[in-house]
């Protein structure tokens, strides 16, 4: 055991255009890392087993569970978690929708939602209420009951696809 | 003073730094030298503790201590945890040490405390300490624990009884003699939790010079637990100071005391470093508190018209391995029963009952929902009996407006009397079966028989004791900078107090919104406080800012008045300024009048005021005030799979005046979406010897955005007469009639079958076995 401990390597690995180099233990999840090692506390721990979502960051463009992956399988690879959303401290049109429709509550789920939706209305500018439901499905809120979130959704890719 | 901001749906102060990942949430504290807890928990429901060897876990490099119970100081070893609400009927008030001492009574019972470097090795430690269990027989279920010669969930007890209590009003069994049909309906309501998406965690820190400790904790009222902290550490009141930050969902169990919150403040103070805990998944669903197992046996009389002539019956309420809210969720229960209906009589025999599973206590609903069930299913049962319309069953029975206000007859967990204030039931019932087409949905079953589908229809009526004392209290403060500042002991996590309490202090004040900043949450800003817990806190402090705020406006006229010359009655409050009334040039700022009241040194003080343009108030309700609702749900229930969707579904709402009706909109929406998984899918799953065997959302189904339907919501708006501005609480109303109405409608659906829905939740798998039953003839 104290020799996994020990066990660091050295990763580079670039968080929100930043580049950072730091060594890591082997054991350190990339959630852990994000929130400890770089105070990027925006992505949050929700269940540490893949299921709840709130640990949704993008992986080379793809959502991925920061929560599942360690931080040694990031090296040489780019993250984007919330705090890259924003561009100079104002809000990115899915962020505003998500405010203008109460699309959030306690706001602890909301940083795996908005990344997960990051992803999904690039690749799907003008989905129905049912997609935008199926693809929320891999993010749990205990808060909304969902319906304001699928409405700030549908109200963000008008916005995007109207170039707001 | 114009309402210009109460009433509009302003978007939230919260939202721009949590949208940004710049919320502060209990793990997002980091301070120096901050060391991290891990507990070693009992993996058996019920065990006697032996030997606790900790030189493996204390070899491990970066382990700073293992505090089991005999490691304590004196003054924590020598008390149970605090009961929150005693109550003479509770006849073994059994709560928990902050470490097991002898015997463990469920699984996940805190054993020892490690403190390591960081959670990592903090967890491998754990996992080397070694603990002798002798195991014990463990109860698992609330009736089984009644039952003669059942195991005791305390050794040394001599029952599992923890409470008794009767609720009564009225001659109910010569009503029951007289009455023209009886039927008995025995139902049985299982827990679930509530699955916060932020877990409990703390961080304590102990400055050594001061002999303080501050705790930092994801709470729903920092006051209370820091008078739980006093007792248990017998300190004075400078000594101990509780902030809650950024909270990520409460819906109860977030207010309880709990026994890490006592070992890493231990900790902190014997090492005089912080010490954070942070819980996990798993921790939670073993040992954050759940709610909702009850057994119900009731019945009701009506006579020929279907009017109802009593209900009776016998409540079993499990409590878990202890009592730390009393008898607080039962007493709930039996007081919702009666609901917006006439009952002359009615009579609950209460019992409260130990089994060896975590604790019990409110979340979101708080033993109403399971009294709403077990109502409604009985009027429902008229229904089918009488072969009556369910809602004409209803109307015919239903409280009439004129009646307000309307003494139920019995006494509510406040102490008062259970009063109806206001509220207008039948129209509330109207008004949701015309959204809901309730008179067009015979048509649509028939069509989706024709095509081999199976919809039902169910609804449920539900009448709420909301903004329940003692108080909680405001300061509104005019800054030195002329902005306006707003401390509350109120916790929000997710309401929006933030938001609500500015739009009040707001247009009081005559300032912008976005000049008043809201500060909750922290025993250094406001001395006493309560909390955010039973749909309490606009109420509560919603009526206290709008005191305080009335009072700074006196304040700021009476000495704007002196450095006017002019009379007070002259001025008004507007755009930052009191001002000449007719000549609004004539003015001074709120920053100017600020300065003034706040002195200079040396110079005396302006006609004799308190010092500071402020005013702290504590509204004290005399009473609870009512919010009620109505739920429709329409559902298709697949016959093979067992299956439940929602097509639709409807609710009308009255919280009387509403401050955010977008914030309301999302209290209410929210509260469905955790019924229809207490409905449908939330199943805290035991084995016989009270393992849990349900412990990650793999196996525990929560709520996803495709299980959820979308809510038509109606609102009604009754004002209370209770408080200045009308309120009543709208946290929970979406939850207590949602399951209900849900399982009514599963019931429903299945009506060709004859299947008859006593429990909940219903699952798919016990729809089939319930459709099974009736094939093989065993329904009744």
């Amino acid at each position: 055991m104290a020799d996994s401990m020990a066990d660091t390597r050295r990763i580079i690995v670039t968080v929100n255009g930043r580049t950072y180099a730091r060594d890591v233990e082997t054991r350190m999840t990339l959630v852990d890392f994000l929130r400890h090692d770089l105070d990027l506390t925006g992505t949050h721990v929700g269940c540490e087993h893949g299921v709840c979502g709130a640990c949704t960051v993008l992986l080379d463009g793809r959502s991925a569970r920061a929560c599942l992956m360690l931080a040694v399988q990031c090296s040489g690879r780019e993250v984007t978690t919330v705090e890259g959303l924003a561009v100079d401290e104002k809000l990115n049109s899915l962020q505003q929708a998500f405010q203008d429709n109460h699309g959030l509550q306690c706001g602890f789920c909301t940083p795996g939602m908005l990344m997960t939706l990051s992803e999904f209305l690039r690749d799907h500018p003008d989905p129905s209420e049912s997609e935008v439901r199926e693809v929320l499905s891999g993010n749990l809120c205990r808060c909304t009951g969902y319906q304001a979130i699928v409405a700030a959704a549908l109200d963000a890719a008008r916005r995007i696809r109207e170039g707001a | 003073m114009g309402a210009k901001w109460f009433g509009a749906s302003v978007r939230r102060k919260e939202d721009p730094a949590f949208l940004r990942g710049k919320g502060r949430y209990i793990d997002d504290i980091k301070l120096p030298d901050m060391l991290h807890a891990a507990f070693v928990r009992s993996p058996h429901a019920h065990a006697r503790i032996g030997r606790i060897v900790k030189s493996a876990a204390l070899a491990i490099p970066g382990v700073y201590a293992v505090l089991a119970y005999s490691d304590l100081p004196d003054v924590v070893r020598r008390q149970m945890l605090p009961l929150l609400v005693p109550h003479p009927s509770i006849s073994q008030p059994l709560l928990p040490y902050a470490l097991a001492k002898d015997e463990a009574c469920y699984v996940g019972e805190p054993v020892a405390c490690v403190v390591a470097e960081n959670r990592y090795i903090a967890e491998d430690a754990a996992q080397l300490v070694e603990v002798e269990y002798e195991p014990l027989p463990a109860v698992n279920d609330c009736r089984a624990a009644l039952e003669p010669g059942a195991p005791l969930a305390h050794t040394g007890s001599d029952s599992n009884v923890a409470a008794e209590f009767p609720v009564s009003v009225g001659d109910t069994d010569s009503a029951f003699r007289g009455a023209a049909h009886v039927f008995r309906e025995k139902i049985f309501q299982h827990r679930g939790g509530p699955f916060s998406m932020e877990c409990r965690g703390a961080v304590a820190h102990y400055e050594a010079a001061t002999q303080s400790h501050t705790l930092y904790v994801a709470s729903q009222g920092s006051h209370r637990l820091k008078r739980c902290m006093l007792d248990m550490f017998e300190l004075g009141d400078n000594q101990v100071r509780v902030v809650t930050p950024d909270v990520g969902g409460g819906f109860g169990p977030k207010g309880s005391y709990y026994p890490e919150y006592v070992n890493i403040a231990v900790a902190a103070m014997t090492l005089n470093r912080p010490v954070k805990w942070i819980e996990d998944r798993r921790e939670n669903f073993l040992t954050t508190h759940q709610e909702r197992d009850q057994f119900w046996d009731a019945e009701i009389a009506v006579d020929g018209d279907a009017k109802i002539l009593g209900v009776r019956g016998r409540l079993i309420h499990e409590t878990g391995a202890y009592v730390p809210w009393g008898i607080v969720l039962p007493w709930i229960s039996a007081t919702t029963v009666p609901g917006p209906y006439v009952i002359p009589n009615f009579k609950l025999d209460v019992v409260s009952v130990f089994t060896n599973k975590i604790q019990t206590t409110p979340v979101r609903g708080a033993g109403r929902p399971e009294a709403v069930v077990t109502m409604e299913r009985l009027m429902d049962r008229v229904a089918r009996e009488l072969k009556l319309d369910p809602a004409e069953v209803r109307r015919r029975n239903f409280i009439r407006p004129e009646q307000m206000p309307y003494e139920v007859g019995i006494i509510f967990r406040d102490g008062r009397p259970v009063t109806y204030d206001s509220g207008d039931y039948p129209a509330s019932q109207a008004a949701a079966l015309e959204a809901a087409d309730y008179a067009g949905f015979a048509g649509r079953r028939e069509a989706a028989r024709r095509e081999g589908r199976y919809l039902g229809i169910g609804f449920a009526n539900a009448v709420e004791a909301t903004g329940i004392g003692p108080y909680e209290g405001a300061t509104v403060r005019v800054s030195s900078t002329g902005k306006i500042a707003v401390y509350t002991g109120a916790a929000p996590q997710g309401q929006s107090h933030k938001t609500t309490l500015a739009q009040i202090a707001a247009d009081q004040l005559g300032v912008g919104f976005e000049d008043v900043t809201v500060v909750t949450a922290d025993t250094a800003i406001i001395p006493m406080g309560i909390g955010t817990f039973s749909s309490r806190t606009a109420v509560n402090a919603g009526s206290s800012v709008h005191l305080a705020a009335i009072e700074v406006c006196a304040k700021a006229k009476q000495i704007a008045a002196g450095m006017m010359e002019c009379s007070e009655q002259d001025l008004e409050l507007a755009d930052g300024f009191v001002r000449l009334k007719g000549a609004p040039e004539m003015k001074r700022s709120l920053r100017e009048i600020a300065l003034k009241s706040i002195g200079m040194p040396g110079f005396s003080m302006a006609g004799g005021l308190p010092p500071g343009l402020e005013h702290t108030a504590y509204f004290a309700p005399d009473r609870a005030t009512y919010s009620n609702g109505t739920h429709v749900a329409e559902v298709e229930v697949d016959i093979e799979t067992g299956s439940a969707k929602i097509l639709r579904y409807t609710v009308t709402h009255d919280c009387g005046r509403v401050i955010n009706p977008m914030v309301v909109d999302g209290q209410v929406i929210g509260g469905v979406a955790h019924g229809v998984g207490n409905a449908l899918l939330e199943r805290m799953v035991y084995d016989d010897n009270a393992q849990p065997i349900s412990t990650n959302f793999g196996e525990y189904l929560m709520p996803l955005a495709t299980d959820v339907p979308h809510v038509d919501l109606v609102h009604l708006e009754t004002p209370s007469p209770l408080n200045p501005l009308g309120l009543k609480g709208a946290g929970e109303g979406g939850t207590i009639p949602a399951i209900a109405a849900i399982i009514s409608a599963v019931e429903n659906a299945l009506a060709p079958f004859g299947v008859i829905i006593a429990e909940a939740p219903i699952t798919p798998q016990r729809i089939v076995e319930l459709l099974g039953e009736h094939a093989l003839g065993r329904t009744r």
